[in-house]
C-alpha cells in the first residue's frame, strides 16, 4: 500500500526557546548523573560494574501517544529482544548485567570529514535530552509506549559533518568475547541502518534513557537508536561505531532471513510477516491484575504516516518491506 | 515393581503431571502472571513447552522397557502420559483461539455477565477469519494444529473398549501417529523461532534419540531373526 500524506512540519520538530534555556540549566546535572557510576567506582578504586540506571535530567515535549496508557516501567525493563544475552525475552533482564557501559565511546567513520571518537559524557552533552513516549511495535506482533530520553540523532549527524557522498548510516553494536561464544546461528556484531533521509528525520531519536533514567542494559545501554516507524530490530542497541556509508550496508535480522526482515522494515498492517499477520498487535500496558492484553490494530508507519510517509513516496512497500 | 503398586505409582504420576497446571494457578493467583509483560506469549510458550515433554515422556517409555525386562512395568504408564501430553497441547491451542488470536475475552464476559449469552459467540465470530487466515497460511499454525489433531485421535481411541473394538492391529497401526504427531510438534517449535535461534535443538535431539532407538531396535530383532532361522542359505 502507498501512503502518501500532506507533510506538515511538527511543531515538536523544533526545539522551543524555553527547553533551550533548561538544558543549559540543567546540562551540567545531566553530566554527573551520566558520570556518577564511573566516578564512584573510580574513586573506590573498584573495578567498574554495572550499577544500573541513574537518574537523567530531561525537558518534555510535544511527542507523546494521548490515546495508549504508558507501558509499566517494570514490563519495557524485563521484556525485551537483545539477542546478544539470549534468545528469551527475559533473558537479557537476567544476563546484561555484564554489559560494561563505563567507559563508553562511539566511533564515528566512514564518509565523513574527520573521523572522531565520542565518549559518552560528550556524546550526552551535545544536545538538549528530550523525552519523547513513543509507540514502539515489535515485528513479533507485540507493541508497548515508552517514554525514551535522547535527542534527534540529526544533530549528531550535522555535527559529525558527513561527505555528500554519504547515502547510508549504519550502527553497529557492541559484540565482545562473550557474544562470540553464544550458541547461537547469529554472526556477531549486531548491524543495522538507515537510509541517510530516515536517519535525518526529526523522529530518529539518539536515545540514552527511558522513564527519565539512563538506560537499562537489557535495553541497549548506554546509547542506541529509536526509529518508532519501523519495527523494533531496526532501532540499534549498545552502538559503538556509527558509519557513513554508500551503499546499503548489511543488516543482522536481513542477513539471517531477508523474506522475513527487509532493510525498510517499516510498520505496514498490509505486509504480513510471513509466518504471522502484521494487521493487529497485543498492546503491552496492562497495569494491575489484568492478564487480558488487548489486541488492536497496527497503524501504517506504526502512527507515525504524517511525520514519515513522503520519505516514502512512489515507493512500492510491499516490494520495499 | 509389584502390580499393586501400579495404582499408586499412577496416582503419583497423575499429580506430577497436574504440577505444571498447578504452578499457573498459582502465579495467576499471586499476580506474577498479571506483571509479566506479556502473559499471552508466556502461556503459549508454558503450555506448548509442556505439551511437548510430556509427549517425549510417552515417547520414551517404549525404549526403555526395552532395555530390560525388568522395565516392563513401565508400559502400564503410557496411556496415561500420552492423554496428560494431549491435555497441555489443548490448553496450548485453547490459548492460542482464546488469547493469541485476539479474542475480545473481557468484552465477551461482561456480556455474559450482562445476561447476554451470545456475546462470546458474537466474539469469536470476530476474530473467526483471522485463525482461518493463520491455518491457510502458516506452515508452523498447519504443522501444529496436525500434531494435536492427531494426538486428538490417540485421545478418542485410547480407552481399552475402543481398542478391542478396532483389534489390536488397527489400533497400533493408527497408534503409530504418535511419531507423526511428535515430528509435527518439533518442525512446529523450528518454524515459530526466528532465524538463528537454535532454542528447539535439545528436544529435536531428545525426538532423533528416541526415534533412532526404535530403528536400531527393529534393525537388531530383524538380523538376529533371518541369521537364526536359516543358517546355511548363503551356501546354497
Amino acid at each position: 500500500m502507498l501512503l502518501r500524506t500532506e507533510k506538515s512540519i511538527p511543531s515538536s520538530e523544533i526545539t522551543p526557546k524555553e527547553v533551550y534555556e533548561s538544558f543549559k540549566m540543567t546540562r551540567r546535572r545531566v553530566l554527573s548523573g551520566l558520570g556518577a557510576v564511573g566516578a564512584a567506582a573510580a574513586t573506590a578504586g573498584l573495578p567498574q560494574l554495572a550499577l544500573g540506571e541513574t537518574p537523567l535530567k530531561f525537558v518534555t515535549t510535544n511527542y507523546s501517544v494521548p490515546d495508549r496508557a504508558t507501558t509499566p516501567e517494570s514490563k519495557a525493563k524485563s521484556y525485551n529482544n537483545f539477542y546478544e544475552f539470549g534468545e528469551q525475552k527475559d533473558d537479557p533482564a537476567k544476563n546484561a548485567h555484564t554489559l560494561k557501559t563505563n567507559p563508553w565511546s562511539v566511533k564515528i567513520e566512514g564518509l565523513v570529514k574527520t573521523p572522531l571518537t565520542l565518549d559518552l559524557d560528550k556524546l550526552a552533552s551535545l544536545r538538549p535530552m528530550e523525552q519523547r513516549v513513543y509507540r514502539f511495535r515489535c515485528v513479533e506482533a507485540w507493541s508497548m509506549v515508552i517514554p525514551w530520553d535522547g535527542y534527534p540523532l540529526a544533530e549528531l549527524i550535522k555535527f559529525a559533518n558527513p561527505l555528500p557522498s554519504a547515502k547510508f548510516v549504519q550502527f553497529i553494536s557492541l559484540a565482545d568475547s562473550k557474544t562470540e561464544e553464544l550458541p547461537s546461528g547469529i554472526a556477531w556484531p549486531y548491524s543495522e541502518g538507515l537510509r541517510m533521509d530516515e536517519a535525518m528525520n526529526p523522529l530518529t531519536l539518539l536515545t540514552f534513557g527511558s522513564y527519565g533514567q539512563t538506560l537499562a542494559n537489557q535495553q541497549g545501554a548506554p546509547i542506541r537508536v529509536i526509529i518508532p516507524w519501523k519495527y523494533g530490530f531496526k532501532s540499534a542497541k549498545s552502538i559503538v561505531k556509527i558509519r557513513f556509508v554508500d551503499k546499503m550496508p548489511h543488516t543482522t535480522w536481513n542477513d539471517l532471513n531477508s523474506e522475513e526482515y527487509g532493510f525498510y522494515s517499516n510498520v505496514n498492517p498490509s505486509v504480513d510477516h510471513p509466518r504471522w499477520s502484521q494487521a493487529h498487535e497485543r498492546l503491552l500496558n496492562t497495569t494491575g491484575n489484568s492478564l487480558f492484553v488487548k489486541s488492536v490494530p497496527t497503524l501504517p508507519f506504526n502512527g507515525y504516516a504524517n511525520e514519515v510517509a513522503s520519505m516514502y513516496a512512489g515507493m512500492d512497500l510491499k516490494r520495499f518491506y | 515393581m509389584p502390580t499393586r503398586a501400579i495404582p499408586y505409582l499412577k496416582g503419583v504420576l497423575h499429580l506430577l503431571c497436574l504440577l505444571p497446571l498447578l504452578y499457573l494457578l498459582q502465579q495467576y493467583r499471586s499476580g506474577a502472571l498479571a506483571s509479566l509483560a506479556d502473559p499471552t506469549n508466556y502461556l503459549t510458550h508454558f503450555t506448548g513447552d509442556w505439551a511437548l515433554w510430556l509427549l517425549l515422556a510417552d515417547l520414551a517409555i517404549t525404549p526403555l522397557r526395552r532395555l530390560n525386562s525388568a522395565l516392563a512395568w513401565l508400559i502400564r504408564l503410557r496411556r496415561m502420559v500420552g492423554l496428560w501430553a494431549f491435555f497441555y497441547a489443548t490448553l496450548h491451542l485453547l490459548i492460542y483461539v482464546v488469547l493469541f488470536s485476539g479474542y475480545d475475552l473481557p468484552t465477551a464476559w461482561a456480556g455474559v455477565q450482562a445476561g447476554h449469552l451470545i456475546e462470546p459467540w458474537n466474539q469469536f465470530k470476530l476474530i473467526w477469519p483471522r485463525m482461518l487466515d493463520d491455518v491457510e497460511k502458516r506452515s508452523f499454525i498447519q504443522v501444529g494444529l496436525l500434531a494435536w489433531v492427531l494426538l486428538l485421535a490417540l485421545a478418542i481411541t485410547s480407552p481399552q473398549r475402543v481398542m478391542r473394538a478396532m483389534g489390536g492391529k488397527n489400533w497400533q497401526r493408527l497408534h503409530r501417529a504418535i511419531y507423526v504427531a511428535g515430528i509435527a510438534a518439533v518442525i512446529h517449535y523450528w518454524w515459530l523461532v526466528k532465524a538463528g535461534v537454535l532454542a528447539p535443538w535439545k528436544v529435536t535431539a531428545v525426538l532423533a534419540v528416541l526415534l533412532l532407538a526404535r530403528i536400531v531396535y527393529s534393525v537388531m530383532k530383524r538380523l538376529k531373526k533371518p541369521s537364526a532361522a536359516k543358517p546355511s542359505a548363503k551356501m546354497a
